[in-house]
């Protein structure tokens, strides 16, 4: 059975799964809950003098008839006094004691103001300090959150000045609206970080109302950009976190964060080296119950594999990772497609022609635009039952709506495979080259 | 055929629709199903090839104006396609969703959607090339000629579409079970290749006999004087007799003229025990009509079994579910009077023999089998006989199996002037196999006009 405690950088929860600093983790009584479901841990919503919000705060893009594959945020930190948040503080930790509750922090860049908040919360009773330095929107006009973490001297200073103060473990959340995380996550080291967070939000317009032409989120006719989230940000938060994980300058303890909703996403995290995992936008979307199927979910997967800790297979892909001239170029795949799968869409036939190499065929060699002819140009008639030759029965491909890969000119691009809607129709097998492995770097090397 | 009186009644409540609307939320969805398959094969499954794809990813896109005109494009009569068709034995049916073990995608309910839209907005085709000098007569008022109008007006050519109906659409209007067509949305689809520039003349087109334009007759001869080319959209002639003694009788209503009757009588009444002989689609409408109109037992009798019944499996089993009783294996003998109307049908039972040359097996009469069934409506639905043979004596147009023969890609029929669609040419099919077949016949008509007018 899979232990899914975990002690991050001094930081200890029941399980990797924390709720990150966000509207999920708002108050006292919503973690309290929050912890009933399940959550390891607990991002309080970001402290600092209480601001004014503006109505309405999110926008959001559908996908493919799908609510909320990316959700933007122009909602600032917490709008409740410093006091009553520090209260629920130290309520929450004395009826919850073995969970993980983090006080998320934001003042004005002032080196009293700091050491005067970190001693507060911490008197509160908080687990450890994150440091939000990512807040893409709002504060960083006035001089915080982003505006902190996109300059590395700004971050490395405030990081000094909370540390000269702090008792507990302070970990530095990092925005992806820069250049080079890396500056930033070595300055956050310099700084005498405990730990790194990654990723903020990232900017973003989501989109124009096409009535009115005003952006969303409207406020009053008129938007400004916020910070992106959800789904699909998962893949720029997984490079991220890669970066900064596989630099030797950085060699901090990290919490992953982004596009986080279930466990498959968290697993991954932790494969590139995270230690634990933030979710914001999936809590906000479907509430604090979606950690079930995380622990579950990651408790099987955990004992399928034979992977008993967290810490087991933490990294593990890290060295899988590489600079594109270090990739053999002599590896071969191709596509193969089954024909007894196959159910005829023909995708992968007219992604292969327009977007890639015009290697799979219908029909021999006719051009896409012949193909349609030829069906637009047959004499089809409703069949009577009893009297018209029967069709194919439903759910037969005709066998020439079944693609043929010509091998030889196949590149191996994957293309077809993502296109096709059929779970192993489309394979993708490795070829003898007859080569040794060369990347581009030998090859260059060797001139 | 009588005049129908006017209006026509609303059966909304007796008949709700088969396949009801898809609300928008739920169009979204089932539109983002779809897998926009290259060359797909619904569209080549469609005989009028509709984009499926492109009108469905219309639908998704918000796109709904460009969706309904995708279809219209294809097929002027999208909206009754939407609502008629058999879309499982056409579209859904060659979904590649089948093989992935998945629900097909809902296709015919797609279309409705952007029909609705269409229809609700008033929105205008965009408008036809001014008319030329060649003109085009289209003789009857159904979906071949209505397509085959259409297709002619779009590309400049002049139209008039002659009708021996009170209100045009042909079966369309007088035909169609209601569940499945109104005739409201009939006649808005009539409007619509009205606005096109088609005209519409109420009148009986027929032999050099004909009583002249007083009569609201038109004979052959006068229609080619007046036009250049003309377009057989006639349909088929009245139902077949049963040919056995009583089908004279008050109380027997043939299954066309039955749906017609309730369609545009206010008024009509059904029988409460009614007798429907038949195994057709037709016979099947007018059972589920008569149930729906208030009959306590509505009796089919077909001479063969289930099996060999031409009706669709899906018509039979929603049929099922309406209350119809079904019975297997008789013939009728005649139809017996009491009080000077139909009282019962006599009836014998059969017996199947072998499947003869053609696969057919024949039905023959078990002798001393007799029994009867008591009733006080009869509707024979045994098919529609040929009405072409006019044509055939003085044009010599000719005929295949009392069909119009026609070359199929282009509709032509053995006279030069003369070319052919929908039930007249393939013996009574669908309203989109009509519409293909106008379509089809428009574009060679155009090719013969242009090249007449280049030459």
């Amino acid at each position: 059975m899979a232990d899914l405690t975990t002690n991050f950088a001094g930081i200890r929860s029941p399980n990797p799964f924390w709720l990150a600093s966000g509207p999920p983790t708002n108050s006292g009584e919503q973690i309290m809950r929050a912890f009933d479901k399940g959550w390891g841990g607990a991002v309080w919503k970001t402290i600092g003098d209480p601001i004014v919000n503006t109505s309405s705060r999110y926008s959001s893009i559908d996908w493919n008839g799908q609510r909320m594959m990316g959700l933007n945020n122009i909602e600032l930190i917490s709008d409740r006094p410093i006091a009553v948040n520090l209260r629920e503080i130290t309520e929450v930790k004395k009826r919850y004691p073995a969970h993980a509750v983090v006080a998320s922090l934001m003042v004005e860049s002032k080196r009293e103001t700091w050491h005067g908040i970190v001693k507060r919360t911490e008197d509160a009773g908080s687990d450890g300090l994150e440091l939000n330095f990512g807040c893409p929107h709002g504060m960083s006009e006035r001089g915080m959150g982003a505006a902190v973490g996109q300059v590395p001297e700004y971050a490395c200073m405030i990081t000094e000045w909370v540390k000269e103060v702090a008792r507990t473990p302070v970990i530095v959340k990092l925005t992806p609206n820069i250049t080079d995380i890396r500056a930033v996550a070595r300055a956050a080291r310099r700084g005498h970080a405990d730990a790194l967070s990654a990723i903020n939000t990232i900017n973003s317009i989501t989109g124009i109302d096409l009535d009115s032409l005003t952006p969303r989120p409207n406020v009053g006719g008129r938007s400004a950009h916020g910070g992106y989230c959800g789904p699909a940000v998962k893949p720029i938060a997984l490079h991220v976190v890669q970066q900064i994980a596989s630099d030797p300058e950085v060699g901090l303890p990290i919490s992953g964060i982004g596009g986080i909703s279930g466990w498959r996403e968290a697993a991954e995290f932790m494969l590139l080296g995270c230690g634990t995992v933030q979710v914001c936008t999936a809590a906000m979307r479907y509430g604090y119950r979606i950690v079930e199927d995380m622990i579950d979910g990651l408790s099987n997967w955990m004992d399928e594999k034979g992977f008993r800790t967290i810490d087991d297979f933490r990294g593990l892909s890290l060295p899988k990772v590489t600079d594109w001239q270090h990739l053999d170029l002599n590896f071969r795949i191709v596509a193969r497609i089954n024909r007894d799968t196959c159910i005829g869409c023909d995708l992968c036939y007219i992604a292969c022609w327009d977007g890639a190499h015009q290697c799979i065929h219908l029909d021999g060699h006719a051009l896409p635009a012949a193909l349609e002819a030829a069906s637009r140009a047959r004499i089809s008639t409703t069949p009577i039952a009893k009297l018209d030759a029967a069709a194919l029965p439903h759910g037969v491909t005709p066998p020439i709506r079944i693609p043929r890969v010509d091998e030889e000119e196949c590149v191996g691009c994957n293309l077809c495979w993502l296109v096709c809607p059929v779970e192993n129709c489309i394979t993708m097998e490795q070829v003898d080259t007859g080569k040794p492995p060369e990347s581009w770097a030998m090859r260059t090397a060797s001139q | 055929m009588s005049q129908p009186a006017l209006p026509v009644p609303d059966n909304r409540e007796r008949f709700p629709e088969l396949h009801p609307a898809l609300d928008t939320n739920a169009a979204l969805a089932e539109a983002n199903r779809c897998l926009f398959c290259f060359d797909a094969p619904c569209t080549a499954a469609c005989p009028t090839h509709i984009d499926v794809p492109r009108f469905i990813k219309k639908i998704a896109s918000g796109n709904l104006r460009g969706s309904a005109l995708t279809i219209l494009d294809a097929n002027i009569l999208g909206l009754s396609c939407s609502r008629v068709c058999p879309v499982d034995v056409l579209c859904e049916g060659a979904c590649v969703m089948h093989g992935y073990n998945q629900r097909p995608i809902e296709i015919g309910r797609l279309q409705r959607h952007a029909m609705d839209y269409f229809y609700a907005r008033v929105t205008v085709l965009p408008a036809c090339p001014p008319r030329l000098a060649r003109a085009v007569a289209c003789v009857g008022g159904g979906p071949a000629s209505l397509a085959c109008a259409a297709e002619l007006r779009r590309r400049g050519y002049a139209v008039t579409i002659f009708d021996n109906r009170p209100l045009p659409g042909g079966l369309n209007t007088y035909g169609i079970a209601e569940y499945k067509l109104r005739p409201a949305d009939s006649l808005r689809e009539v409007e619509m290749v009205r606005s096109l520039g088609v005209e519409f003349r109420q009148a009986e087109v027929g032999g050099a006999a004909a009583g002249g334009p007083e009569a609201g007759n038109v004979s052959l001869d006068q229609l080619e004087k007046e036009f250049d080319l003309i377009f057989l959209g006639a349909g088929l002639g009245a139902m077949e007799r049963l040919g056995i003694p009583g089908e004279q009788l008050p109380g027997v209503i043939g299954a066309l003229q039955f749906i017609e009757r309730y369609k545009t009588f206010p008024g009509f009444q059904v029988g409460r025990r009614v007798v429907v002989i038949g195994g057709g689609n037709t016979a099947i409408d007018a059972a589920n009509a008569a149930r729906r109109l208030g009959a306590e037992e509505v009796h089919l009798f077909y001479r063969r079994t289930e099996k060999e019944m031409p009706a669709f499996p899906f018509e039979y089993h929603h049929s099922k579910v309406e209350g119809v009783r079904f019975h297997w294996l008789a013939q009728p003998l005649e139809i017996v009077a009491r009080d000077g109307r139909a009282a019962a049908v006599k009836f014998a039972e059969t017996r199947l023999e072998e499947p003869d040359a053609s696969g057919r097996r024949r039905a023959t009469l078990v002798p001393g089998s007799h029994f009867e069934v008591a009733c006080d409506m009869v509707i024979p639905a045994l098919g529609q006989s040929r009405f072409i043979a006019v044509l055939h004596q003085s044009r010599s147009i000719e005929l295949n199996g009392g069909s119009v023969a026609i070359d199929r890609p282009t509709g032509r029929t053995t006279s030069p002037r003369y070319y052919a669609g929908g039930d007249c040419v393939n013996g009574g099919r669908e309203v989109v196999d009509a519409v293909a077949d106008g379509k089809r016949a428009a574009l060679a008509m155009a090719r013969q006009l242009e090249g007449a007018t280049n030459g």
